[in-house]
């Protein structure tokens, strides 16, 4: 039984026909192992349905929606501005970087552009949101191929980048640091110097964990040749990020269509050679030296300046003035009570490197301060899409360890 | 007379060294919590008693208490039985463990055959559990241990067969008192601390290295922990168990670890001799003892918390492709050693 007939076989989606459909496979001595949507390494509740050959793989689909809270529509019924707290719950992973790009993309659809000091802190965000992902990324991978105590390892470093957003933005997880026309608040006195300590120090904690996993012979017989992602599928299912790169296909939106300030800085772009497990791993340990890089960069040479544009038609004045003037105060309740309009018609789609890979969000204007339309591409939902092509032919514990490096939030997927 | 020998002093025996054996594994599971924990940075279990030294117990009482779910999809007697059957075997295999020269239930004379018959039991357990159990993941973990007991079973064989090669005995005993009484170099006989190149590990290191791995692989401990692979299998062959009967797989477990280690001391280590301490009496030589366990054992948990785990695949090639080809190499070399040298 091929995997199309497998497909096919199943548009039955009721109880009964999936029933049917697995007693027709178990007559062929095929088992069907439903994995997921609460399985162990299935991160969040992806679904995958496996019919097994012994543990061999013959066939693979996924089951994706369990997760699914409407956020498209939920960004057509609030304000631009209400809504950059729902961005915290996509990819929960990084949840400052996608503050960032859902802010940058209404920006470029409204037209403003935020002062210098709030893109570098930006960049700093989206940098910082990248090492974090990648961090529990590596981590839990780590965990279903059997290391554990890398998992919790990298929580001690998890810790410190956390306790810097907090002190950044008052929360820890739903961030919402990001505001139309530039960030929040200033980073906090001696912010920049901690966050510099980190980055100088992190590059070491990285050598840690590749001392127990690079070229470890178990770690190495486990992934290499695993889960093969050859170039042009990896094209032809648009995958975007580490996932693309360890294909071998040089794609970095930060370096392709710098925006923010990107172009200013200096990192290198890892790139894998045969799309394996190992590939993808190698690409993220890399992207999180190259992450702490670019961090320093911008700690460096950060402009002075104010954080936020002084637009009121579309910013937030800042509290002080608020509290004691009158102007203001007005500007900040038809702010908050109202918020910007985009014009009729407008439209603008903008898409960033983020963690996980391509960040899209097209937004069109309906003349009022809600969306008409605010289309969402995640990345993890087209870098889960190869899978029922790589699965096959793979054992179970291939599954988890291809799971595992694809590295997919569920969040994001289902949005 | 026989009354005495035979029955009373055994019995005697048997529950002092159960018993000592079942605290000392509740000891092991917070011993490698803890270990754990300090290998991630963690501090584990630190309130239960000093130190947390009495978390396992009050682990045990909540295993006790907890309900005992039985699903009703599982072959019930099957379900029931296949707990005791896991965590019997480990504790009959302590029967033949030398852990002093007088403290030892029973000496019989083919020790080590004893201790590979009984303890080849177990793998009965854990397949009975994971098919009775009638779930995906629990049959899978089942089959996988089933597979790979046996294979490394063999390698586990084959590993000391060089040790009795040497030592022209099955009895454990007798392996540890030639273990004991220094080495002879050259017409001169050495005592003292050169007693510890009497070890069968510096005789036999590559029968040491294959035991111990296959050591590894037949009490399930990462990186060959196959059978419970919980990102993969959930839990493997006791997803379906809860409360007590679960807390006696888990107990098998580390009962089996605890032979495991012991039975390695005993056949490669030296057993109770340490540098001619153990003549001081048979306390000196139980805690020699212990303390040589106890060292291989954190060595167990320390490679756990270390290393990624085998896919199963790899696993079966690795002990039939290379550990019974080597282990058959072993005994090819120790058989033409042993000519040449005429010991």
């Amino acid at each position: 039984m091929t995997e199309r007939e497998i497909l096919e076989g199943r548009v039955d989606r009721t109880e009964e026909g999936e029933i049917e459909f697995e007693e027709r496979l178990e007559a062929e001595d095929r088992m069907v192992l439903n994995m997921g949507p609460s399985h162990p390494s299935t991160h969040g509740v992806l679904r995958v349905i496996l019919t097994l050959n012994g543990e061999r793989i013959e066939g693979a689909e996924l089951d994706i929606g369990y997760l699914h809270r409407a956020m498209e529509k939920i960004a057509e019924h609030h304000g631009f501005h209400k809504f950059i707290p729902y961005t915290d719950r996509w990819d929960y992973l990084a949840p400052i970087a996608n503050n960032m790009t859902y802010v940058t993309a209404i920006e470029k659809l409204l037209g403003v552009e935020p002062p210098p000091r709030a893109e570098a802190l930006r960049v700093i965000a989206w940098e910082i949101g990248r090492i974090q992902s990648h961090l529990l990324g590596l981590g839990a991978f780590a965990m279903d191929v059997g290391a554990m105590t890398i998992f919790l390892w990298t929580f001690r470093e998890r810790e410190i980048l956390y306790d810097l957003i907090e002190r950044i933005c008052g929360a820890r997880f739903t961030t919402s640091y990001a505001r139309i026309g530039g960030v929040d608040r200033d980073a906090p006195e001696g912010w920049l110097e901690s966050l510099r300590t980190f980055c100088l120090d992190f590059p070491r904690r990285v050598d840690e964990y590749e001392t127990l996993l690079t070229r470890n012979r178990i770690w190495l017989d486990r992934l290499e040749g695993v889960g093969v992602i050859p170039k042009d599928l990896a094209l032809s299912h648009g995958l975007s990020g580490p996932n693309l790169r360890g294909s071998g296909v040089e794609y970095d939106l930060r370096k392709e269509e710098p925006y923010c300030g990107y172009e200013n800085y200096e990192f290198d772009v890892p790139v894998g050679s045969r799309g394996d497990c190992l590939d993808r791993y190698l690409c993220r340990i890399e992207e999180m030296r190259q992450s702490a890089r670019i961090i320093l960069q911008a700690v460096e040479r950060i402009p002075d300046g104010p954080v936020c544009l002084d637009d009121y038609k579309t910013s937030i004045p800042e509290k002080q003035s608020v509290l004691t003037r009158m102007e203001e105060l007005i500007h900040q309740f038809m702010v908050v009570t109202e918020g910007p309009r985009a014009a009729k018609g407008s439209e603008f789609y903008f898409r960033a490197e983020n963690p996980k890979g391509i960040l899209g969000i097209y937004a069109v204007g309906a003349g009022t301060n809600r969306p008409q339309r605010l289309r969402i591409r995640g990345p993890s939902f087209m870098n889960l899409s190869v899978l029922p092509k790589v699965l096959p032919g793979h054992m179970i514990p291939d599954t988890v360890a291809i799971l595992g490096s694809i590295d997919f939030v569920m969040g994001e997927c289902d949005r | 007379m026989t009354f005495w020998t035979d029955v009373f002093w055994p019995a005697i025996k048997i529950l002092i060294i159960l018993n000592a054996v079942l605290i000392l594994v509740a000891l092991l599971v917070w011993a490698e919590r803890r270990i754990s924990a300090f290998i991630q940075d963690r501090l584990g279990p630190n309130r239960v008693g000093p130190a947390g030294l009495l978390q396992s117990f009050a682990d045990l009482l909540k295993f006790i208490f907890k309900e005992d779910v039985t699903p009703g999809h599982v072959n019930k007697p099957y379900f029931v039985l296949a707990p005791a059957l896991a965590v019997m075997p480990a504790m009959i295999a302590l029967a033949v463990v030398p852990f002093a020269s007088t403290l030892i239930i029973a000496d019989v004379d083919i020790g080590i055959l004893f201790v590979f018959a009984i303890s080849s039991l177990g793998v009965y357990g854990i397949t009975i559990g994971g098919w009775a159990s009638n779930n995906k993941y629990s049959l899978l973990g089942g089959i996988r241990s089933s597979a790979q007991m046996i294979s490394y079973e063999i390698c586990l064989g084959l590993a000391v067969i060089g040790v009795f090669m040497l030592s022209r005995t099955l009895r454990l005993q007798t392996v540890v008192e030639m273990q004991g009484d220094g080495i002879w170099l050259f017409g001169n006989h050495y005592g003292g601390f050169a007693k510890i190149l009497d070890w069968n590990v510096f005789k036999q290191p590559l029968g040491f290295l294959i035991f111990m791995i296959a050591g590894f692989a037949e009490t399930n401990r990462l990186p060959f922990d196959l059978p419970e692979a919980e990102q993969e299998l959930v839990a493997g062959y006791h997803t379906e168990y809860s409360s007590m009967k679960f807390a006696l797989f888990f107990l098998g477990e580390y009962a089996a670890m605890f032979v495991m280690s012991a039975v390695a001391v005993t056949l490669f280590l030296g057993g109770w001799t340490l540098f001619g301490l153990e003549e001081l009496g048979w306390f000196v030589q139980l805690l020699i003892f212990l303390g040589k366990v106890l060292a291989l054992l954190f060595f167990f948990i320390w490679v756990r918390w270390t290393l990624p785990r085998f896919r199963y695949d790899q696993l079966m090639r690795l002990g039939w492709q290379v550990f019974l080809p080597l282990g058959l190499l072993n005994i090819v070399l120790t058989g033409v050693l042993k000519l040449i040298f005429k010991v």
